[in-house]
């Protein structure tokens, strides 16, 4: 058995702490060979040669290969498929876009998100917002995964495994990128952090937000928002953390004004400790937290910054 | 132009969902079901662009059990102009995996000829993100998922996607699948009128055998369980308190 992991390439550089928790849930199942993919790869490829756990590297380089569109990225994997048992990702937004394409263009079912290897065929994945684990065994030749990286570690450093560079058939031309609208941040990333600190409808405003983001700072922490703090303009999308958001699994993850609706505990309720920060002794969310403070943010959240 | 929009009948999202205790699945007995949100938020969009003048019919899809006609009727409620159901279940506790349903809409696809679909990002009971993009694979369709914003504009279409970084803009040939997010729009209610109008539009009816398709599952399924429950925690008098607690745990 062999396993073609999708390496996460954003812009040439590797996203080191998805791929290697990705490669770590991949060894058990066979050799894993990285894919770096983009209009440069080669940086990533060499970075990815040096996880623990990595037999082989291949670096696609192509512009049609940039931005990692569906089309061409599916072509390219499935163009590889061949030598392998399993082809999985880190469930990124990214892979969650191309892995069911390449899936569908091989006649298998795409297992999303599976947050359990049980062994070679057989996959454990959250349904219904992480209110059940449902066990899926399946009956396909290939399997395409996709893997929740909250739920592993991270594969340590090792290698260097070889690297070696493969053709890419091109661009099948039915999609092109236009722009990207990314926010630069000194934060830790959302996904990796150690410590989070989300903001939900409470919160009240985009300026009261700035509140969030200091209790953040001064924790080294990464910042999430509830739905409703998103939908309502007080943080960007890319901090929604939930069922349909971001999955996080933290040391300790801090919710404000969050009421703890079940599509925002599955993205979070697999954290170390959960403290809760609510004016309402009722709120959902206190059922989960291991410290749950019932006071007003404003005043509760400024102390504990001086505090702290 | 046409647009096409599948639709699922999902578990409410407001149902707490319990697992039966023999493991077997998650009890789907005499509980609300409604149509998947981002479904909702499909079909929406659709009604928009036809508002706008820019689509002129929209058809709404689903498949799985007869009641599914439920579900297609809040779509002809909410301004769809036709429906098909494609039975393919009988019962609801059989879930019709994206693959086949996929090849389903393929199949309808390749009768219906619409020139753009707009399918929910992910149905909410299995959590799989998977149907657009497999059936955007199938028909070698351009496809965008995530949408946050489109835009049609001739023989294409400009869609903003949520990605993981932020906002992502990409320009897609027509035909394509464009998949929505929560951010899209805000879906109308069906006014009481609209509802009783949706009660005369038309709704075919087929079965997954007219088509040919095979929709024996390829996960099967071994077990479904309860997650782990979190041990209750306690709730602490003070900021001061809970410094302290933080501190004794190491994590500040
Ligand atoms: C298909 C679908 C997908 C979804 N996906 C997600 C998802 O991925 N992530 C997600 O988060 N949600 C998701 N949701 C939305 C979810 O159902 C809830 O609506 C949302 O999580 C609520 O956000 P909230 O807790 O910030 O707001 P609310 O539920 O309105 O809670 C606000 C809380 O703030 C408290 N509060 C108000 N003022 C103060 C104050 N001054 N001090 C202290 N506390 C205060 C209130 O007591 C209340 O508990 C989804 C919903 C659907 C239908
Ligand atoms: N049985 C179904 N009938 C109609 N549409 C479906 C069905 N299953 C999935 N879809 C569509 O595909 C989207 C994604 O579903 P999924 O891939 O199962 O997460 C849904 O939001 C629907 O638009």
């Amino acid at each position: 058995m062999a396993v073609l992991l999708l390496g996460e390439v954003n812009d040439g550089e590797l996203a080191l702490d998805p791929t290697a928790k990705a490669v770590n849930a991949a060894k058990a199942l066979g050799e894993v060979t990285v894919l770096c993919a983009g209009a440069s790869a080669a940086a990533a490829g060499a970075a990815a040669a040096k996880i623990e756990g990595v037999a082989k590297v291949l670096v696609a380089e192509h512009p049609a290969l940039s931005h990692r569109l569906a089309e061409p990225t599916a072509a390219m994997i499935v163009s590889l498929a061949g030598d392998y048992s399993h082809i999985m990702a880190p469930a990124t937004s990214d892979a969650k876009n191309v892995m069911p394409r390449v899936a569908a263009l091989l006649d298998v079912m795409v297992i999303s998100d599976v947050s359990g290897v049980v062994d070679a065929d057989t996959f454990e994945r959250p349904i219904y917002a992480g209110n059940a684990i449902q066990t899926v065994r399946s009956k396909d030749a290939k399997k395409v995964v996709t893997l929740r990286t909250s739920a592993f570690k991270a594969a340590g450093k090792g290698g260097p495994a070889k690297v070696e560079t493969v053709d890419v058939p091109g661009d099948p031309g039915l999609s092109e990128w236009v722009e990207d609208k990314v926010a630069e941040s000194d934060r830790p990333e959302l996904t990796s952090a150690g410590v989070v600190v989300s903001g939900g409808r409470g919160v009240g405003s985009q300026g009261d937000f700035a509140l969030i983001e200091k209790l953040a700072d001064k924790l080294g922490a990464a910042v999430g928002a509830s739905r409703a703090a998103v939908d309502a303009g007080f943080a960007p999308n890319d901090w929604q953390v939930g069922q349909t958001g971001k999955v996080v699994a933290p040391e300790l993850y801090v919710a404000v004004g969050i009421s703890g609706a079940i599509q925002h505990l599955a993205g979070m309720k697999d954290s170390k400790i959960i403290v809760a920060i609510n004016k309402d002794p009722d709120a959902p969310i206190f059922q989960i937290a291991d410290y749950g403070l019932v006071a007003d943010l404003f005043q509760a959240v400024p102390e504990l910054i001086e505090k702290l | 132009m046409k647009v096409l929009v599948p639709v699922k009948r999902v578990i409410d999202y407001n149902v707490k969902v319990r697992v039966k205790a023999d493991g077997s699945g998650v009890d789907l007995a005499n509980v609300k079901m409604s149509m998947n949100p981002f479904d909702e938020i499909a079909v929406e969009e659709a009604i928009r662009l036809k508002e706008a003048g820019t689509a002129d019919e929209v058809v709404a899809v689903s498949i799985g059990v007869k009641q599914a006609q439920e579900t297609l009727r809040t779509a002809l409620a909410m301004g769809a102009d036709r429906a098909i159901l494609i039975v393919a279940a009988a019962d609801a506790h059989q879930d019709i995996e994206p693959l086949a349903v996929a090849k389903i809409l393929k199949a309808v696809i390749d009768e219906e000829q619409p020139n753009l679909v707009l399918a929910g990002k992910q149905a909410i009971d299995n959590d799989m993100n998977a149907t657009g993009q497999m059936l955007s694979a199938l028909l070698g369709w351009s496809q965008a998922t995530f949408a946050s914003k489109l835009e049609v504009n001739g023989d294409n279409a400009v869609v903003t996607r949520e990605v993981d970084g932020g906002l992502q803009t990409i320009k897609v040939k027509l035909p394509a699948i464009v998949t929505v997010d929560l951010r899209l729009n805000q879906p109308r209610y069906a006014s009481l009128p609209n509802i009783m109008k949706a009660k005369k539009k038309p709704l075919g009816e087929k079965t997954a055998a007219d088509y040919g398709v095979d929709v024996s599952p390829r996960l099967e399924v071994v077990k479904t369980a309860e997650p782990e429950a979190r041990q209750a925690g306690e709730i602490v008098p003070d900021v001061d308190t809970l410094v302290a607690k933080l501190k004794e745990r190491g994590v500040v």
